[in-house]
């Protein structure tokens, strides 16, 4: 397969282009008469004018060429953060117009479960409701994120593909708006645990600080996700239900509503399971532990290990989306 | 807006990949090769070559109009030109603001109001925020919608979501206009400030590049046509020469500027 080499000037990423979203639902168009009466109330505007760009490609096979293409990518991806949060943004506005409480349906859906599931295992494990309330919360929540993110970046491109065979865009903008909408739902859920929290009176402490480094391997991790899951699942239609069965059986194996402690000795192997080691980076410290150093060696090592296939997949891939979806 | 447009490729190719039925299926895909049969299954991959070596030199002042009937790559080429698709083989440098006009609906989304469509299409183009509201302005005040346009596309009259694609599609002034047959269809229906719009929009850009079918509207906007056959250049020159030669006509001397 060959790829090219694509290069943008310095502050004009992009040729102008016209994108068509949405353009399924739009349904019947008028036919020539509809023309006719439509633009008859129209009156001349004037125009603004467009950017200028330079757009060059050449053929190029190599890895090298793939890899400066992909990276010209997420360079242009990112200069269009703009354009990603109001995607992201207007992707959660449009999941909750005209119900009345909004994104605010998740918080009470979520607090429900925690309230259910945290009175029947804290019976079932025989634990203090107070120890393993803010455990739970913390973990459903956290769970929640990562699952939906993962099985969301499966459609990245897909459910873009209006956007991307009407108009040249960087594909990282898509990653960025998948892991945007994902954060909002996030922003939502941790009422959830602001309240838990507050109930059982835990305290913010300095141990707290220690997610900052684990939230932004998560930002890492998920937007290589979504390049990887994205890129796949154009070309195989049927990985996301794969994808989906894999989080299911995850969610059994991790420690979201059962505790690390209880494995006994088995939980020296838990390092081995990355959706353990991610999971602990960030909970760990709200719970007010440090976690291990095999605990971050994981996840760092796991994180390596994931951008280093995802990368490798989307340089091969990233010529083709526009072909598969 | 200081440099000059210009279109160069050289050699492109392009290749459409068809998947169907199995081969979209990861686990039959495992399966055939665990069976020993993804070799053959590869060979089956039906690949249709959608644009052939093409070679193409625009400069400033270009009018070229593309014709062929279905499937002879018009529009391929024109995303190709845009760069949303990337050609297999070859180079191309495209310079110079790019507005392409393929699609009707061209970006909107129903579920959302008219500004936010608006505002929207101004941030694909990655218009500067100051700019957004001139977008605004200019839009609304085109398509005449008033108070419908903070309410959803969803429920816009036929003729208002016309209006809004129409001054959404025109309002942002490219050097280099690529335009698919659609937007064409029904030019005599045009009304005249829409046309004046338009037209001022493709005088306005220093190339234009027109898919059609209607021979008459490439003879009215272009000086130059390639005729395109599956894929192929059939024929490359002045508009009315090959005009004449793709409708089977004696060539005439009268090329249409």
């Amino acid at each position: 397969m060959l790829s090219m080499v694509a290069r943008a000037d310095g502050q004009n990423g992009r040729p102008e282009r016209v994108g068509r979203a949405g353009w399924r639902q739009l349904g019947q168009l008028p036919d020539k008469g509809g023309w006719f009466i439509a633009l008859r109330r129209m009156n001349l505007g004037t125009t603004p004018v467009a950017r200028t760009a330079l757009l060059e490609f050449e053929a190029d096979m190599t890895t090298a060429g793939r890899h400066r293409l992909a990276m010209a990518d997420v360079g242009g991806g990112l200069k269009l953060w703009r354009l990603a949060l109001s995607l992201g943004w207007l992707d959660t506005r449009l999941r909750y117009r005209g119900s009345m409480l909004g994104p605010l349906w998740l918080t009470i859906s979520t607090g429900v479960m925690v309230g259910a599931l945290g009175v029947l295992y804290s019976a079932l494990f025989g634990m203090d409701i107070r120890d393993y309330l803010p455990f739970l919360s913390l973990s459903l929540v956290l769970w929640a994120f990562l699952s939906s993110l993962v099985s969301e970046a499966c459609t990245t491109f897909t459910e873009s593909e209006a956007i991307i065979r009407s108009v040249r865009m960087p594909f990282f903008v898509f990653s960025i708006r998948t892991l945007v909408r994902n954060i909002i739902v996030l922003a939502h859920n941790v009422i959830v645990i602001l309240i838990v929290f507050g109930i059982f009176a835990v305290w913010p402490n300095w141990n707290w600080l220690l997610i900052v480094p684990g939230l932004a391997l998560w930002v890492a991790d998920g937007l290589a996700l979504t390049l990887l899951l994205g890129a796949f699942c154009a070309r195989f239609r049927d990985i996301q239900p794969i994808v989906n069965s894999i989080m299911q059986i995850a969610f059994f194996l991790t420690p979201v509503i059962w505790k690390p402690e209880q494995l006994g000795t088995g939980a020296a192997k838990l390092p081995l399971n990355p959706f353990f080691d991610l999971m602990e980076i960030v909970r760990a410290p709200l719970l007010g532990h440090t976690p291990g150093v095999l605990v971050w060696i994981g996840a760092i090592l796991f994180s390596l290990a994931l951008w280093a296939v995802s990368w490798s997949l989307f340089i091969r891939a990233r010529g083709r989306v526009a072909f598969w979806i | 807006m200081t440099s000059e447009a210009s279109i160069d490729v050289e050699g492109i190719s392009v290749f459409f990949p068809l998947y169907h039925g199995s081969s979209r299926s990861l686990k039959k895909m495992v399966v055939a090769a665990a069976a020993g049969r993804l070799a053959k299954d590869q060979q089956q991959r039906i690949v249709v070559q959608a644009l052939r070596d093409i070679h193409l030199k625009l400069r400033s002042g270009d009018r070229l109009g593309l014709v062929g009937s279905n499937g002879a790559g018009k529009t391929t080429l024109l995303r190709v030109l845009a760069g949303i698709y990337e050609p297999v083989t070859g180079r191309m440098r495209v310079q110079g603001s790019l507005n392409a006009l393929l699609d009707p609906s061209l970006g909107m989304n129903v579920e959302l109001t008219g500004r936010e469509n608006i505002r929207l299409r101004g941030l694909y183009n990655g218009l500067p925020s100051g700019l957004l509201s001139q977008l605004e302005d200019d839009v609304a005040e085109f398509a005449e919608l008033g108070d419908f346009l903070d309410l959803p596309v969803r429920i816009y009259s036929a003729g208002m979501v016309v209006r809004l694609g129409f001054a959404l599609a025109t309002a942002i002034k490219p050097q280099i206009l690529l335009m698919d047959e659609w937007f064409l269809a029904g030019d005599a229906a045009f009304l005249e400030k829409a046309r004046h719009r338009l037209e001022a929009m493709v005088k306005g850009a220093d190339i234009l590049v027109l898919s059609s079918h209607q021979d008459e509207i490439v003879r009215h906007w272009c000086s130059r046509v390639l005729w395109l056959d599956q894929g192929e250049v059939r024929a490359d020159g002045p508009a009315g020469e090959v005009l004449d030669a793709y409708l089977g006509r004696e060539p005439a001397s009268a090329a249409v500027e």
